[in-house]
């Protein structure tokens, strides 16, 4: 961890932080905005956007290629940041951290390298039934060209998915496991330590959806024993159209390359061409560089202000959030897991989603509605969709008061 | 005779502007679309689904002695409310007519701003559909002469 990070801590002070994050300091319709979509995108600090502006003054040049002075600069930056990333998650290797688009990206990567290397006909592919679309489409489209088999784990009625059911869907043919650590839509917290230790007692690989997890508490990919674990730099306070694939070595290198292009080659003949060594080989173009420069600028702001002051300061928010809400007449709280992270998806009575998000919107206040990219958790609670308010710990619980105003306030309108 | 498209589109105009603020046009809106009939279940099938709208919306029409005659529905009720908008306006006139209408009374009322983004995509899909049925039935009348 940086040190200059740890020394520069402050006693956590929710104004003092909001100060950081200049769109949080904004009327919407004449009313202060309060932003409760943090699930979908959070918000940037100041810090991110200065060294993003930074860069594109003074450090500007192509990465891996240039002889010249800027391009080394540019290089050492990006590098750099490969470097800091990996503290963040902990990777044992530097070179097991590659640097995608984001989450999506990084979960087709592994999907299309590792299903065309291992899967045969008949292979299972093991996901669960809380999975964001980006966790299921790109292991269809695999299975369907593999003529391998998607397995599904269940859930409950609160949303959470049993290990027990799990162990019953594992065979001798299973090759992976992808699910993911935290849900986008209900909050929930999967038990990822029990899954991966019961995966590999069969052997099998995981790979971990960690979009919803990083920005909330901290990951060690080590500790974890995850096999690849992928997450999104906009979800953590970083830029958008970047992204992290963390991948044991051993999986990486037996791993055939995705795309093809500049970058990830060693030679190149007209007849045959032999690829770059990890992290390179999974990184072809001309890469995000501003983006991964940002990222780590977010991950230094994380660590300043500290994953234990994060993670109770919105655990603070889920808890009042939780109470407040469910004293609002005909409210109805969709996951109710007891392990959750900071969302709440709720409807209230009959109101369609849409209707009352639309009259939230006008009164300031910025919330999800709909299926929030997982339909097969609102067939499975027979559901449209939701509103869904996910808080980051910019937020207060003066916003959360203002929300269960504006609920009260809308709800009158549909009557 | 009956009122011409640019007649209604002006008698909209003139009723929103009554409305002092957002939340009196939107009840307003509201109302509208808790007055609409609902159309039967047996219509809701996948191929009358207006895609490019967040909530389900499904819109039927039918050629009525060469008027075109709209239908419509959705799960929510502003955007049943919008939609019952668009049906006073263009419902019952010939195809001719609807095609040729701009539709310039949404952006005179002033409701296009207040829609997210997504929710003015899923009014122009409901327009653009609408065209595309009146459409439609214009080129199968010409069929038959």
């Amino acid at each position: 961890m940086d040190i200059q990070a740890i020394t520069d801590r402050v006693p956590f002070n929710v104004e003092e932080v909001r100060k950081d994050f200049p769109a949080l300091h904004q009327e919407v319709y004449g009313k202060p905005l309060v932003y409760f979509d943090n699930a979908a995108t959070s918000q940037k600090p100041i810090q991110v956007i200065e060294r993003l502006e930074n860069y594109y003054k003074h450090h500007n040049s192509n990465v891996h290629r240039g002889v010249h002075f800027l391009s080394q600069t540019a290089t050492d930056e990006y590098e750099g940041a490969r470097k800091t990333i990996q503290q963040f998650i902990n990777a044992k290797h530097e070179h097991e951290v590659i640097y995608t688009r984001g989450t999506t990206e990084g979960i087709n990567l592994v999907a299309q390298s590792f299903g065309r290397k291992f899967f045969q006909k008949g292979d299972e592919i093991i996901i669960s039934h809380l999975e964001h679309h980006s966790n299921i489409v790109p292991w269809q489209l695999i299975a369907e060209e593999r003529e391998a088999v998607l397995k599904i784990i269940p859930i409950n009625e609160k949303g959470e998915m049993s290990v027990e059911e799990l162990e019953g869907l594992i065979t001798d043919r299973t090759r992976i496991i992808a699910t993911l650590h935290v849900s986008n839509s209900l909050g929930t917290i999967n038990p990822v330590e029990d899954i991966i230790a019961l995966a590999h007692k069969h052997d099998i690989p995981v790979l971990l959806d960690g979009a919803q997890a990083v920005p909330h508490m901290q990951v060690d990919v080590q500790a974890l024993d995850c096999d690849f674990y992928v997450f999104s730099g906009h979800k953590m306070f970083g830029p958008t159209g970047i992204g992290i694939l963390y991948g044991k070595e051993k999986w990486l290198e037996e791993m055939p390359p995705y795309m093809g292009g500049g970058d990830m080659i060693k030679v190149v003949k007209l007849d045959k061409t032999t690829f770059n060594d990890l992290p390179h080989k999974f990184e072809a173009g001309t890469p995000h560089i501003s983006g991964g420069i940002g990222l780590e600028e977010a991950v230094k702001y994380i660590w300043k202000v500290g994953y234990e002051n994060i993670s109770r300061h919105e655990h603070e928010l889920l808890i009042y959030g939780t109470e407040v809400l469910s004293g609002i007449e005909g409210l109805r709280i969709v996951g109710t897991a007891d392990q959750k992270a900071s969302v709440i998806s709720f409807l209230v009575g009959d109101i369609h989603p849409y209707d009352l998000g639309t009259i939230l919107d006008r009164l300031g206040i910025a919330i999800r509605t709909g299926h929030h990219c997982t339909q097969p958790i609102m067939d499975r609670f027979e559901i449209p969709g939701t509103m869904r308010a996910s808080f980051a710990f910019y937020n207060t619980k003066e916003e959360i008061d203002r929300l269960a105003e504006a609920i009260q306030k809308g709800r009158k309108m549909f009557e | 005779m009956s009122k011409s498209i640019s007649d209604i589109e002006q008698e909209i105009v003139e009723e929103f502007s009554l409305f002092d603020d957002w939340m009196d046009k939107y009840q307003y809106i509201i109302e509208m679309g808790q007055s609409l009939p609902t159309i039967p279940d047996t219509h809701k099938t996948e191929d009358n689904i207006v895609h490019g709208c967040q909530s389900q919306v499904w819109l039927l029409a039918d050629d009525q002695n060469g008027q075109i005659h709209y239908q419509a529905d959705s799960d929510a009720v502003i955007t049943k409310g919008l939609i019952a908008l668009l049906i006073r306006v263009l419902s019952n006139h010939p195809a001719e007519d609807i095609l040729k209408t701009d539709m310039g009374f949404v952006d005179r009322i002033g409701i296009r701003d207040h829609l997210s983004p997504n929710r003015s995509n899923g009014l122009n899909a409901m327009i653009k559909q609408m065209k595309i049925y009146a459409l439609a039935y214009q080129a199968k009348a010409q069929q038959n002469k």
